[in-house]
């Protein structure tokens, strides 16, 4: 049944916010400290023994997807209800960010390829 | 009228799941007939989401009457739930393949977008431990900007500059993929996963190998997830934990 998957992603999802609060009161900062990372990390990991075991049932595996197909959505209701005016009146600061900081990544990718073969080549 | 406002601030959550569906099919109408599928529908939704956000207050649409469930649609609780769930695409052995240098790439691509962006975002006026780490979080997803943003307790306004940050990246990696793709060696399945890796945002880099070859978008998407994951885990945790160390 569909809920069973929906019940392991809950699970995930409060394994994880346990965690990250746990964290955060560790370092004394106040909310949650990586906690939806590391539901994501016990997803995947989790899906990647039980899959090779074969334990998950398509329906299961239907009821996380279903979620999954609603993450852009939320994400629109999310933009949607943010104090976007206040955040223009931050003007330019998103605009230069967004495409500095992807300029930058963009810059690292040849390094990085050519750093992957040579490692490839020195395996082989 | 009085009665429909009450009817639909009543039924909040369904009326929410109404609108999002129209804004999602125009987007996508809009994505496919007029940019050719240049730029991602979903980039243009969630944009969207912003532009119709600004005609409202402090919490965006959600402050008009009538439009109150999309603060529980797009709440923290199942925005986060929904962000889990995308960690079923996601293959722990396919991202093993890449190896070292795959996992090296995920954090390096953080630790860069987040150091690049919380930077200019300091230069800018925005100085604080909170708005540093999540401006520099916006920098590596849209996704990674507000979950980092709740975690540290950050202003909705900066909250709302690191979504906007994250979709300009979105945009912008899906527009000059295309064009860079093999200058920058990005036409085989490992460097396919070194860029989605570095780079992130999986609706832009799934959207940007779409137009460049067909057969890498699932290796950088793959790794896109991952650096999604990474953010979330890195960004409010150790890298908040170093910023707050140095700014007030």
């Amino acid at each position: 049944m569909k809920i069973y998957g929906v019940g392991i992603l809950a699970a995930c999802f409060l394994i994880g916010h346990i965690v990250g609060d746990y964290l955060g009161k560790l370092f004394h900062l106040t909310g949650n400290l990586g906690g939806v990372g590391f539901a994501m990390l016990i997803l995947v990991v989790g899906n990647d023994y039980f899959k090779k075991k074969n334990l998950i049932p398509t329906e299961t595996e239907n009821g996380i997807l279903f979620w999954s197909t609603m993450y852009i959505p939320v994400v629109v209701a999310m933009s949607a209800t943010q104090n976007v005016k206040a955040a223009l009146s931050g003007g330019w600061v998103a605009v230069l960010v967004g495409i500095i900081a992807t300029i930058a990544c963009y810059l690292l990718i040849p390094v990085m390829s050519k750093l992957s073969k040579n490692t490839t080549n020195t395996k082989n | 009228m009085n009665d429909l406002i009450k009817l639909l601030d009543k039924n909040g959550l369904v009326f929410a799941f109404l609108l999002v569906s129209i804004i999602m099919y125009v987007s996508y109408f809009i994505g496919k007939k007029f940019t050719n599928n240049k730029i991602p529908g979903a980039a243009i939704a969630i944009s969207v989401g912003l532009i119709i956000a600004y005609f409202g207050g402090e919490k965006g649409v959600a402050s008009i009457p009538a439009f109150s469930g999309m603060a529980i649609l797009g709440g923290s609780m199942l925005r986060d739930f929904s962000i889990v769930s995308t960690a079923m695409g996601a293959s722990f052995s396919e991202i093993k393949k890449t190896g070292l240098i795959g996992l090296f790439c995920l954090i390096l691509g953080t630790i860069i977008a987040f150091t690049v962006g919380g930077t200019i975002a300091y230069v800018m006026g925005y100085t604080d431990a909170k708005s540093f780490t999540t401006i520099g979080a916006g920098a590596c997803t849209f996704i990674v900007g507000p979950v980092t943003g709740a975690a540290v307790g950050a202003s909705s306004a900066v909250i709302a500059i690191s979504i906007a940050v994250g979709v300009i990246k979105s945009i912008f990696v899906t527009i000059l993929t295309p064009f860079i793709a093999k200058k920058l060696g990005i036409d085989n399945p490992q460097s396919a996963m070194i860029f989605g890796g570095l780079v992130g945002s999986t609706s832009g880099v799934s959207a940007g190998l779409a137009a460049t070859d067909q057969k890498l978008v699932p290796y950088g998407a793959l790794t896109a997830t991952f650096h999604t994951a990474m953010g979330c885990l890195l960004c409010p945790s150790i890298l908040y934990f170093i910023v707050h160390n140095f700014l007030p």
